[in-house]
């Protein structure tokens, strides 16, 4: 318990260092702890598989992207501030809070943290199963997907000789 | 429950110590090899009354000493934050990784049974890889805070090359994990105690009284995954030769010339105790990792029928000290790599990994697929 | 043991925070990074229903959001650096016309 209070309480300063930072590195830097946090988060919901993949796939490569990407542009200045738009924004997040926060509080949703058998959940045995049973289309679907994506990517970003 | 806890913190500060105290002593072995490999003399000069000890006082004592007392010096229009939190980040996943790497089978003590490895998570293999990762980060950040344009330059080919070779090094696994049927390394290390006799299917035991008492080890099933790993372990924690990154002819040192002093200790002791896991990672997929050939939980059992009983701590010794010369082989192997070749252009460091590497453990893949069903036995258990 | 609604009350929070990125921010990466705090805050509610449900069903729709949100973050950052070079800026306002 004293663990999720932790993992959360630091998600959030994180997730709020990421949008109300004005240097961007230091953005993505707050992003990158974030999910590694979030994947710790997975580790503790028994996902196992799941939350190495988040370090493997999205800290560890998606966000090295985002800093490539970042250092190449090279943003010299830091973007000016607009008071208004930054109070209509956070008003609209403050809002969004109160329509969801009391919705999900509400105890009786559903039977919390119910813990399913064996310790095989979030194996990669298990996921495997799944993925390549049930879920085989969408995982041949997903592989097409990225190919799209690299050479999509590539053509996107070629220089024009 | 406060002995449980105290176990695993035991058992984590020993994997700990040993991977520092050998990234260090890694150093002195470094200094003092290139120096018999040049037919040279090495690093002798500073001496504790006259003692100097085979350059042990000059890289142990005397060298640290000078690292943690320099200047902290931070460039001036460099970022301060980034600047000092590139080493950590450099540092922290190459100590964190060896959590996973079994150092014995178990170890009874008073009716408790102590399964020698830090964590076994049942990703086992992929909690190092995600650890491979994140050290990119420390180049990345450490180049950037430097604001230093050769620095820029070395941290992107650094951090290009890192992200290339870690695809390769996922791939060339694949066949191990194939064979013995689980990303956990404990149970790749046990699975690894049997011997080849028991693995071959029928139709091939006339050959069994040529190798089937050959212990099953990871190098019998796979050779051609071990030589694409250990090329792509060595490009990945950029040692010679793929060390352009921070090469010290090319780009003065790269991504890390503007650390000195205790910054400059923990990239370089990072990248020791990179070597370290890279050596423990092998010796665990390939060969055997704590296993002695024919010693069982209880004795040698000896292919030709001969028993000899041993107590569990003899046991236990056996295999850590087996574990510890193996590591320390492979250790040694990428130290006298690194004085014997020159080095790889950045070019063909990029061509080597997606052209050749990749291919080829893709392949590696297919052929032990086929050969898996041919055998008829998934998995490949006896 | 923690309650589910502590896990989807923190996801909702990290949402909103996403939101307000995608609102308030004026450099399109750091919109980008607003959508990929989105979808992790998403996922994190899938895992807590998953474990919680004990079926693995979730943490399969995680994978491939995962994927998802990896390939869009490419194809994305492709085009802002498409964009870059003509524009020579990182301010969304800028990229409102497709001709100036």
């Amino acid at each position: 318990m004293i663990l999720f209070l932790i993992l959360a309480g630091l998600s959030i300063v994180f997730s709020l260092l990421v949008v109300f930072q004005r240097n961007v590195i230091y953005s993505a830097m707050a992003l990158v702890a974030t999910l590694f946090l979030i994947a710790v988060l997975f580790l503790t919901l028994e996902a196992a598989m799941v939350g190495i993949l988040q370090i493997l796939v999205y800290a560890g490569a998606i966000m090295v992207l985002f800093l490539f990407v970042i250092m190449l542009l090279n943003p010299g200045l830091l973007e000016g501030r607009s008071i208004a738009w930054w109070i209509l924004g956070s008003l609209a997040a403050v809002l969004l809070l109160f329509a969801l926060v009391p919705f999900l509080s509400d105890s009786g949703w559903l039977l919390p943290g119910q813990a399913p058998a064996g310790g095989s959940f979030g194996s990669p045995e298990s996921l495997a199963q799944s993925l390549f049973t049930d879920f085989v289309l969408p995982f041949e679907i997903a592989s097409v997907l990225l190919l799209v994506a690299i050479i999509g990517a590539v053509v996107l970003a070629k220089r024009e000789v | 429950m406060i002995v449980d806890i105290g176990i695993i913190a035991a058992k984590a500060l020993m994997v700990l110590s040993m991977v520092l105290n050998l990234a260090g002593v890694l150093g002195w072995i470094e200094r003092k090899a290139s120096a018999l490999i040049q037919n040279r003399i090495g690093a002798n000069r500073a001496s504790i009354f006259g003692f100097a000890g085979l350059g042990l006082v000059n890289t142990l004592i005397a060298d640290p000493i000078k690292f943690l007392t320099k200047e902290d010096f931070i460039p001036p229009k460099g970022d301060r934050l980034l600047h000092t939190l590139a080493p950590c980040l450099a540092l922290f996943p190459a100590l964190v990784a060896f959590a996973v790497i079994p150092f014995g089978d178990i170890l009874v003590l008073a009716d408790r049974t102590i399964n020698l490895q830090v964590a076994n998570l049942n990703v086992g293999i992929l909690y190092i890889f995600s650890m491979a990762s994140l050290s990119v980060y420390g180049i990345v950040i450490g180049a950037w805070a430097s604001n230093n344009k050769f620095s820029l330059l070395g941290g992107v080919r650094g951090s290009a090359q890192m992200i290339s070779y870690e695809i390769a090094m996922g791939l060339s696994v694949m066949g191990i994990l194939m064979i013995y049927g689980t990303l956990e390394l404990q149970e790749i290390a046990r699975a690894q105690g049997t011997l080849l006799r028991d693995w071959l299917p029928p139709w091939i035991s006339f050959l069994n009284p040529l190798i089937g008492w050959l212990p099953a080890w990871g190098i019998f099933f796979q050779p051609a995954a071990f030589l694409l790993f250990f090329t792509a372990a060595v490009a990945e924690t950029k040692r010679i030769p793929f060390d352009l990154p921070e090469a010290e002819s090319e780009i003065v040192a790269g991504y890390h010339v503007e650390y000195s002093g205790g910054k400059f200790l923990m990239f370089f002791a990072g990248e020791f105790a990179e070597i370290v896991t890279v050596a423990g990672l092998i010796t665990t997929l390939f060969f055997g990792g704590w296993q002695v050939p024919f010693l069982m939980r209880d004795g040698f059992h000896f292919p030709w029928g001969g028993t000899l009983f041993l107590p569990q701590l003899v046991v236990a010794l056996l295999q850590v000290g087996a574990f510890t010369l193996k590591v320390l082989f492979f250790c040694w192997l990428q130290i006298l790599l690194r004085w014997s070749l020159p080095r790889f252009r950045y070019d063909q460091v990029m061509r080597l990994g997606w052209k050749m590497l990749l291919p080829l453990a893709l392949l590696n893949v297919m052929v032990t697929a086929v050969l898996i069903v041919a055998w008829q036995s998934a998995p490949l258990k006896p | 043991m923690v309650p589910l609604n502590y896990y989807l009350v923190l996801s909702a929070v990290i949402f909103a925070i996403g939101v307000t990125g995608v609102i308030i921010r004026r450099n399109i990466i750091v919109i980008l990074m607003s959508i990929e705090l989105m979808l992790n805050a998403v996922n994190l509610t899938f895992i807590a229903f998953s474990r919680s449900l004990g079926s693995m069903d979730g943490q399969v729709i995680v994978f491939f959001v995962m994927t998802v949100a990896a390939a869009e973050a490419v194809v994305g950052l492709a085009i802002i650096i498409s964009v870059f070079r003509h524009r020579q800026t990182l301010d969304p306002r800028e990229m409102q016309l497709l001709k100036w």
